[in-house]
């Protein structure tokens, strides 16, 4: 088994190395740096530009391919390079990390947990009513993209704020500046600066979870070994949890490592409009801005996230699947 | 003598109906199949409706999608401006069906595109195999590591200004790679039966056993695919154009309309009521289509029973 991992730590590595590469160049030959000087009032002449940008490593008239070493050879050492304004990139991200991290762990740990313990009930209650309720909702949250969730939830929290007459629920930021107290008063802030976020991330989570869940559910509920372990006198719900469950987890592990890029995608989205500082506020800023170093830095992240989800996808499959550790 | 045609000659009068019994009676029995599902027609009829709203419903009013009424501004929902009007006096009710318009022609294109090159890549993959499946699977990983929406939204200043069928292309080209793995597999197994093995036998080129009888084996496949990634990819139109990395304007769509709403979502509500309604009314109908698809063309699949 540690070889069938080993293998594909090493592929799932070449795939970080080449994706982060290509980012880079894409990046460096899409965004153009360059305007961020000239559209200055007066114009400045053209050497201090060029003095500018050869600083920041994000002249255009420089080949590609030389931009792209100078690039690469100090990131494989963990230093992405400055931005656009001239800060070191790598501090940045070790700052922003920490709250991106926060919201994808939660996110995607609660809204695995939630899906599959909503698939596997709807399963075992099929055609009931709480499989329709169930069926119904995730449909509709399915149909909603995050951004769209995030202001619902918002317009809902402010409703809720208003009836209640405090401020319950707060949409912007993770705590509030300046709050004094003790441990408990700011871990009580932090609750409620983070439900909104985790809620808009992780409804869509538990849906699509739910959904592939449930069918994988079924599909192992009708087999010979569920009713084996039944009829050597197991009870039904330790039969379904430990003979059940098990088997139809491993489709969801393959899931997992899909659904991974998907969430990261989410993830912007509500940094962005619940004002959380981290990695995907910083790429949408950064695009605009021009900033070829911070977004190639931030490509960088979310691969190395795609590679830990795949890995830790094929791990849970080893555990699940005794198949594939005697390979 | 005639007593021994006629059973020959009646067996094949009755094989030759029963050949046409069975032509027409695949697709009756896939309409049946579909119509039964009262959510799925729901869904189709929905669908239906908001494509002649978004393309007729432009004509029932005076104002374009463009135009501005400097005598509105920020006005509720009245007769005059059926869906209010924004900041600058556009009127809401235009701009709402033009956006939904161009999502649901960006979400139409792109998933026929994308199942379309997930068909060839998956297929050529899948029956060469060797090293030709090794380098497209490879390149599938690759693709798979890189999120969409960094990659479009990172390219999306070399498309400003340019024809939107740019940005469809690069929503396409980034969303085919799951769909490619799952033909590849029906490839492998179809390129071991006896047709496919006859048809490569007598000389048949690999383009036209692809095109001729891997890919129309599969057809149910792909459309079901292709109908549920109409709704991913409006999903993905929408996200791109609310950070204004998708459609630029002055030509708008629901995603756009929707990042301009809710930046006064609270006070205003009009201002994204309308085109996040639409958005979501889209997408459900879509995807209740593709699973009521997925029921009528292959009842054996897995997921036909989870609905």
């Amino acid at each position: 088994m540690a070889k069938f991992l080993l293998r594909r730590f090493v592929n799932y590595l070449i795939l970080v190395i080449l994706a982060t590469s290509l980012g880079y160049i894409v990046a460096s030959t899409s965004l153009n740096p360059r305007s961020n000087f000239e559209g200055r009032n007066p114009a400045p002449p053209k050497a201090s530009v060029d003095a500018k940008l050869n600083a920041l490593n994000l002249n255009d008239e420089t080949p590609i391919l030389t931009r792209f070493k100078n690039w690469a050879v100090p990131a494989l050492h963990g230093d992405f390079g400055k931005t656009i304004s001239g800060q070191s990139v790598s501090e940045e991200m070790w700052r922003r990390m920490g709250v991106t991290l926060r919201l994808l762990l939660i996110g995607s740990i609660l809204g695995g947990a939630l899906g599959v313990a909503v698939g596997v009930i709807s399963a075992v209650k099929q055609y009931k009513f709480t499989d329709y309720s169930a069926t119904v909702t995730s449909f509709v949250i399915l149909s909603i993209p995050v951004f769209l969730l995030a202001v619902l939830l918002k317009v809902g929290a402010l409703n809720l704020n208003q009836h209640a007459g405090t401020t319950l629920l707060y949409y912007t930021g993770e705590k509030t500046p300046g709050l004094s107290g003790s441990f408990w008063v700011h871990a009580q802030d932090r609750l409620q600066h983070f439900i909104l976020p985790t809620l808009s991330l992780v409804l869509g989570q538990v849906a699509f979870y739910s959904r592939y869940q449930r069918s994988a559910m079924l599909d192992v509920l009708g087999s010979d070994f569920l009713r084996t372990a039944q009829a050597k006198g197991l009870r039904r719900r330790d039969a379904l949890v430990k003979h059940g469950l098990r088997t139809a987890l491993i489709p969801m592990a393959t899931f997992f490592a899909y659904e991974f890029g998907l969430l990261l995608t989410g993830a912007t989205f509500t940094e962005k409009i619940f004002g959380w500082h981290g990695m995907g506020e910083w790429f949408i800023d950064s695009v605009t801005s021009n900033d070829v170093n911070t977004v190639a830095a931030v490509t960088a992240f979310s691969a190395v996230l795609v590679l830990i989800a795949g890995m830790l996808a094929d791990l849970a499959y080893a555990a699940l699947d005794p198949r594939v550790r005697i390979k | 003598m005639p007593a021994e045609i006629q059973p020959t000659a009646s067996i094949a009068i009755e094989a030759a109906a029963e050949v046409a019994l069975e032509d027409v009676g695949r697709g009756r029995l896939v309409m049946r199949r579909f119509f039964r599902k009262k959510i799925a027609v729901g869904g189709l009829v929905v669908l239906v409706l908001l494509l002649a709203f978004a393309f007729i419903g432009p004509y029932l009013t005076k104002w374009d999608y463009k135009s501005t009424d400097y005598n509105a501004f920020l006005q509720r929902p009245s007769s005059s401006h059926w869906f209010g009007t924004t900041q600058i006096g556009q009127d809401v009710y235009a701009q709402t069906l033009r956006g939904l318009q161009k999502s649901l022609v960006i979400g139409l294109l792109t998933a026929f595109v994308s199942t379309g090159l997930a068909a060839v890549v998956g297929a050529t993959a899948g029956y060469f195999g060797g090293w030709a499946d090794r380098i497209l699977m490879w390149f599938v990983d690759l693709l798979l590591v890189l999120p969409a929406f960094l990659i479009i939204a990172i390219l999306s200043p070399t498309f400003r200004g340019k024809t939107w069928l740019i940005f469809v292309f690069l929503l396409a080209a980034f969303s085919w790679m799951i769909t490619a793995r799952i033909v590849r597999g029906l490839a492998l197994s179809l390129k071991e039966q006896e047709f496919v093995q006859a048809a490569r036998f007598m000389g048949v080129p690999p383009r036209k056993i692809i095109f001729r009888h891997l890919l129309p084996n599969m057809s149910s496949l792909l459309i079901i695919d292709a109908t549920l990634n109409v709704g991913g990819a409006i999903l993905a139109e929408t996200g791109l154009s609310y950070f204004g990395f998708g459609v630029q304007p002055p030509d708008v769509s629901l995603g756009t309309l929707i990042a301009d709403g809710t930046r006064s979502a609270i006070t205003f509500p009009w201002l994204f009521l309308f085109s996040g309604g639409a958005l979501i009314i889209t997408v459900l109908a879509v995807s209740v289509i593709g699973d009521g698809m997925r029921d009528a063309l292959d009842p054996k699949s897995n997921s036909s029973r989870n609905t």
